[in-house]
């Protein structure tokens, strides 16, 4: 294999084998991406960058090399959202109402892939509290995409909730980035971003540490350049964590060694409900594309039915909304987090600390689920939500009898300039069209970059597999890659700014 | 169902979120823009059909009867906004 | 059934009838909290007992204890209630600054327990059945202070998280006796079954109580709840005084307004509670945290088969070894007196010997002194010999009671007690003759007097008790006595 010039250029298996090889030292491949984080700050990807602790964490990892001791990710550097709590690192969660907040402790996700030798670079932007789909939610601002529309300088949004995570992706400002999903939060930004972003089965990754959003949704992730370094991330990041009841008491497979097994005999379900009106000819050309690449290398493609698909996003907007109105009652200005000034009562203290707080979005998403929770309405509203979850789910159980793994589009249009859509909220919700539904299912999903739009903009193609089966999801999401052979990447335009 | 600027204000209290006066009224168009969207989901029939809370099939985990944690006053409070002696701080709380 | 035990309220309109129901909280006894790993014992330095859990940081999550889950299956079965084998946890949302997550994990629509029944034992012996509606699993709160500083409220979260079982009664009392016998009996199970220490002083039981009123025969009420009541007495007080309240106000023409009140000991009062009135919509839904708690029926069945036997299964075997029902109920009261008398009947006492000791003797004792069976000095094998030799004739129930004060003060044996200060009841004949003769020589008249009125034979019999130092056997000094003096046998 031939290995880039310019560090920050590996793919992270690339990366791992010249570490291991000795070719370049972990703190020389870490001090490369510090460089370029410091450089990319015009995109706003990173709430905080840790320069120190990631020197500091790289010789260590060389130390561990020298002595032969090798992890998994031994000495590579990561990017992690900033809705992972991480020990003695600022956590914000994207919010005001968190901006001073330090964790004491480490979430589940991160200490494995400390525990396997990952360097943390620092904690990237993100929509406040996750909720969003063009990270324009910040209250640290919004992340620039790091791509542009072919001839223009408009800026773009690289998608949300994990946008700074797929903008240092596909800018190679770290190896990959962890990302959470809970409508399409991993899967949208990253097909925006020519990325690889995969939102495991619930249950896969556990919770425990992560802000939470929508608790029976949320699930984390991993955000690379290649479906490789997904299937190496995704291993390092899931376990099975007596600290999270929903985490799923399965052993985590080996995700990279089945990669290259090929898609012979697999039966790939092309739902007909994915084919919206009024849905960019170019999304519908891609999506023909994937299926005809996966059929020439010996997959049967069989379309299949959804007939619920259309529901998702509003039982989405529903069912998370009522649950964030409950899991964001704790900032309250009392143990931590922004407390207001001057105030005269404790209720007063509330409610001024909150509305000071949170953003816009956060507050309607409250108001929401507030809402549909309150006495006379949960059963018109959640508990209907609910039920309608169970009908999603079942039509996925349906398909699956007829299929392996599900093609879809994973967004229904590229990237878009930033500011385009806050003015309506539901035009904003309609991004997660085609995510939303794998996430009330709880099933795993991965985005693959597909190709470009005539603007040169990336497009991704999702694949949908059944509950822990991200070995086919992730194989299959090989046989696209090959043969999309996107190799695309973003102008450094922000290097002169 | 559609929410006015009672009920918005109403909601706005129970979820202890101080609401201007002047953006309850953009608040209802807001939130009645976002009902009225979902509000197909009144199409469907859900008649016998079981509410789904989680996607989990496994028997709820449980953790021995030991102690593992606390004895930790220190971290708990070390982000705190208000804390003297080991105690969160509030402004009198009159019952 | 109700209305020969009513202990009607009079007004000016004529009787009123008191309707009572429980809601009563107690901790479960375990080492560490309901969903995290910090621990439950009282009294620790402020928030040194708090986990990132339970101060609800953000990300933390919820893991349930598995000895809670046990601990209120065995509480269900003491209370004969029907144990469901799938039950949810729900959140319940509301703004505390002792509720940390801004909403408290409780079951609300899937409690663990179903309907069960508690029986109370009345004074006049009279037993009522008290409907148990169901017993559910949730996190208590932690503590606000509110009078160390003039402006601000010190919260400490210790008790954030504790386990605790939220039993609640059907509205099947009539009074402030029964309700007070309801709780006493609900404390003397869960102490029984070592799932509550039922310790009123430390929180670990609080009672809200529902008081409402009718007229005789009348449909139910609109209903108070009296919130937080944690003693036998202020519960009393607390529904005395609230009945009281709603037949004035209905009796003036007005109508009670369901409420929540606060009972206030000092003034003996229950006063509105304005502040938590205003908006009472917890959105309960189920706690998207923790999957639904599904038990195995072999589990259920592995416990029903460890409880021990309990306070009403206890008091028919009492009475079957030949106790009165007063007895009995007393000796079941509390499991630790329970035991203690069992303890005395392993030791070799006779049943109605060692009860009526207990009772007429010790206790009492107990009682003056300010101490509960478990504090006492006496032990149990102690008091049992004391009976022992009672009933055999080694000792007379005065020299019971001497010896009684000699192991209260200074311990030691009571065998040995006896034996070493030569307190055996004398028997012999001969011995107690001499002492009654020398009576009768030293006081004439009184023979005299006795020979016209037999009660006198009383005097004797103390006199001659007093010139042996108690030891002789009472029925020979009589039987001897009576044949000295010319009176008939008996009587
Ligand atoms: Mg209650
Ligand atoms: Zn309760």
């Amino acid at each position: 294999m031939a290995l880039p010039t310019d560090p920050t250029d590996f793919s992270l298996a690339e990366a791992r084998e010249a570490v291991a090889a000795k070719k370049i030292s972990s703190l020389e491949l870490t001090a490369a991406f510090i460089k370029a984080v410091e450089a990319a700050r015009p995109l706003n990807a990173f709430v905080t960058e840790t320069p120190e602790r990631a020197a500091a964490m790289a010789s260590e990892s060389d130390a561990r090399l020298a002595k032969g001791v090798v992890r998994p990710l031994e000495g590579l550097p990561l990017a992690i959202k900033d809705l992972f709590c991480t020990k003695g690192v600022r956590t914000t969660a994207g919010s005001n109402i968190l901006s001073n907040f330090v964790p004491p402790y480490e979430s589940t996700v991160t200490q494995n892939l400390w525990n396997a030798g990952a360097v943390l670079l620092g904690k990237t932007n993100m929509d406040e509290f996750a909720m969003g789909s063009s990270n324009e939610t910040s209250h640290f601002g919004p992340v620039i995409s790091p791509w542009r529309s072919r001839g223009s300088n408009a800026k773009l949004v690289p998608g949300g909730s994990s946008g700074g995570s797929a903008a240092s992706v596909s800018a190679n400002l770290c190896l990959a980035a962890t990302g959470t999903d809970t409508g399409g939060s991993i899967r949208q930004p990253a097909a925006v971003t020519g990325s690889v972003g995969m939102k495991p089965t619930y249950g896969r990754c556990s919770r425990w540490g992560i802000v939470a959003f929508a608790s029976s949704l949320d699930q984390a992730g991993p955000m690379t350049r290649t479906v490789r370094d997904a299937a190496i991330i995704l291993k390092a990041m899931a376990s099975v964590d007596p600290k999270d009841s929903t985490s799923v008491d399965i052993p985590v497979p080996d995700y990279e060694a089945g990669l290259e097994s090929g898609v012979k005999g697999l039966r790939i379900g092309i739902p007909k409900e994915y084919r919206m009106d009024g849905a960019p000819p170019e999304i519908d050309a891609i999506w023909n594309k994937g299926a005809q690449w996966l059929n020439a290398q010996g997959a049967e493609i069989v379309e299949v039915s959804l007939p619920h698909t259309k529901y998702a996003l509003p039982t989405y907007y529903i069912v998370a909304p009522a649950e964030a109105s409950s899991n964001l009652a704790r900032y309250d200005g009392v143990r931590y987090g922004r407390r207001a000034k001057d105030v005269h009562d404790i209720v007063d203290l509330y409610e001024k600390s909150r509305a000071d707080g949170f953003g816009p979005e956060v507050k309607r998403r409250i108001l929401i689920g507030t809402y549909v929770l309150s006495s006379g309405y949960y059963d018109a509203y959640y508990l209907r939500a609910q039920k309608l979850r169970t009908l999603i789910a079942r039509d996925f159980t349906e398909a699956f009898r007829q299929c392996d793994v599900l093609l879809t589009p994973a967004t229904p249009g590229p990237a878009f300039a930033i500011g385009e859509k806050t003015a309506d909220p539901v035009s904003m919700y309609l991004n997660d069209v085609f995510t939303v539904t794998v996430n009330l299912a709880g099933l795993p999903g991965l985005s693959v970059p597909a190709g470009l739009t005539a603007e040169g903009l990336p497009l991704g193609l999702q694949l949908i597999g059944k509950a822990f089966d991200e070995a086919t999801v992730l194989c299959v999401g090989r046989a696209v890659e090959t043969a999309a052979n996107f190799t695309a990447k973003p102008q450094k335009w922000w290097r002169a700014a | 169902m559609s929410v006015d600027k009672d009920t918005v204000r109403r909601i706005a209290r129970l979820a202890r979120l101080a609401l201007e006066e002047e953006r309850v009224e953009p608040m209802v168009r807001e939130l009645n823009g976002i009902l009225a969207w979902v509000e197909q989901l009144k199409k469907v029939d859900v008649e016998g059909v079981a509410p789904l809370t989680s996607v989990v099939e496994q028997r709820l985990k449980m953790r021995e009867d030991v102690v593992t944690e606390g004895d930790n006053a220190d971290a708990l409070m070390a982000n705190a906004p208000g804390g003297e002696d080991h105690f969160f701080v509030v402004p009198k709380v009159v019952e | 059934m109700s209305a020969t035990r009513s202990k009607y309220i009079q007004g000016s309109t004529g009787p009123w009838e008191i309707v009572v129901g429980l809601e009563v909280h107690c901790q479960i006894l375990s080492a560490a909290k309901l969903f995290s790993g910090a621990a439950t014992e009282f009294g620790a330095d402020p928030n040194s007992q708090v986990s990132f859990v339970d101060a609800a940081m953000p990300g933390m999550l919820p893991v349930i204890n598995k000895k809670c889950v046990e601990q209120a299956v065995r509480t269900g079965l003491g209370l004969k209630a029907k144990i469901n084998l799938t039950s949810v946890f729900d959140r319940k949302n509301y703004f505390y600054p002792d509720l940390p997550a801004g909403y408290q994990i409780s079951q609300y629509k899937n409690p663990i327990v179903g309907e069960g029944e508690v029986f109370i034992d009345l004074a006049g012996g009279e037993t009522v059945r008290v409907g148990i509606e169901r017993l559910h699993m949730e996190q208590d709160a932690g503590k606000s202070l509110h009078d160390q500083h003039p402006d601000h409220s010190f919260v400490d979260l210790n008790r954030s998280g504790v386990a605790l079982m939220e039993i609640v009664s059907r509205p099947d009392m009539r009074s402030s006796e029964e309700a007070a016998a309801f709780l006493k009996k609900l404390r003397a199970i869960v102490r029984y079954l070592g799932t509550c220490d039922g310790n009123m002083d430390e929180g670990s039981m609080r009672a809200d109580v529902n008081v409402s009123v009718r007229k005789p025969g009348a449909g139910l009420g609109t209903r108070c709840e009296i919130k937080n009541v944690n003693s036998m007495r202020f519960i009393a007080q607390a529904i005395e005084f609230e009945a009281r309240r709603q037949i004035d106000v209905l009796e003036a023409g007005g109508t009670i307004k369901q409420e929540t009140r606060l009972f206030d000991s000092r003034a003996g009062e229950t006063r509105s509670m304005r502040s938590k009135e205003e908006a009472h919509d917890y959105r309960y839904f189920p706690d998207p945290d923790l999957l639904p708690l599904v038990l195995d029926q072999a589990l259920v069945d592995e416990i029903a088969a460890s409880l021990p036997e309990l306070p009403d299964e206890k008091r028919v075997r009492f009475m079957q070894m030949g106790l009165s029902a007063y007895d009995a109920t007393v000796l079941v009261a509390e499991r630790e007196t329970a035991d203690y008398f069992e303890a005395m009947l392993a030791a070799g006492a006779d049943a109605k010997a060692a009860a009526n000791w207990l009772n007429n003797e010790y206790f009492g004792r107990l009682n003056k002194a300010g101490l509960s069976i478990a504090d006492g000095p006496v032990p149990a094998a102690a008091n049992s010999a004391i009976v022992q030799m009672v009933s055999a004739d080694v000792i007379s129930g005065k020299i019971a009671k001497d010896v009684l004060d000699v192991v209260w003060s200074d311990g030691g044996d009571p065998r040995a007690i006896v034996e070493e200060r030569g307190l055996k009841q004398v028997t012999d004949t001969d011995a107690i003759e001499k002492a009654v003769d020398a009576v009768i020589v030293a006081n004439p008249d009184k023979v005299e007097a006795a020979k016209a009125k037999p009660q006198l034979v009383g005097w004797f019999v103390g006199q001659v008790m007093k010139s042996t130092g108690g030891k002789a056997n009472p029925s020979a000094v009589n039987a001897i006595l009576k044949a000295r003096l010319g009176l008939p046998e008996g009587g």
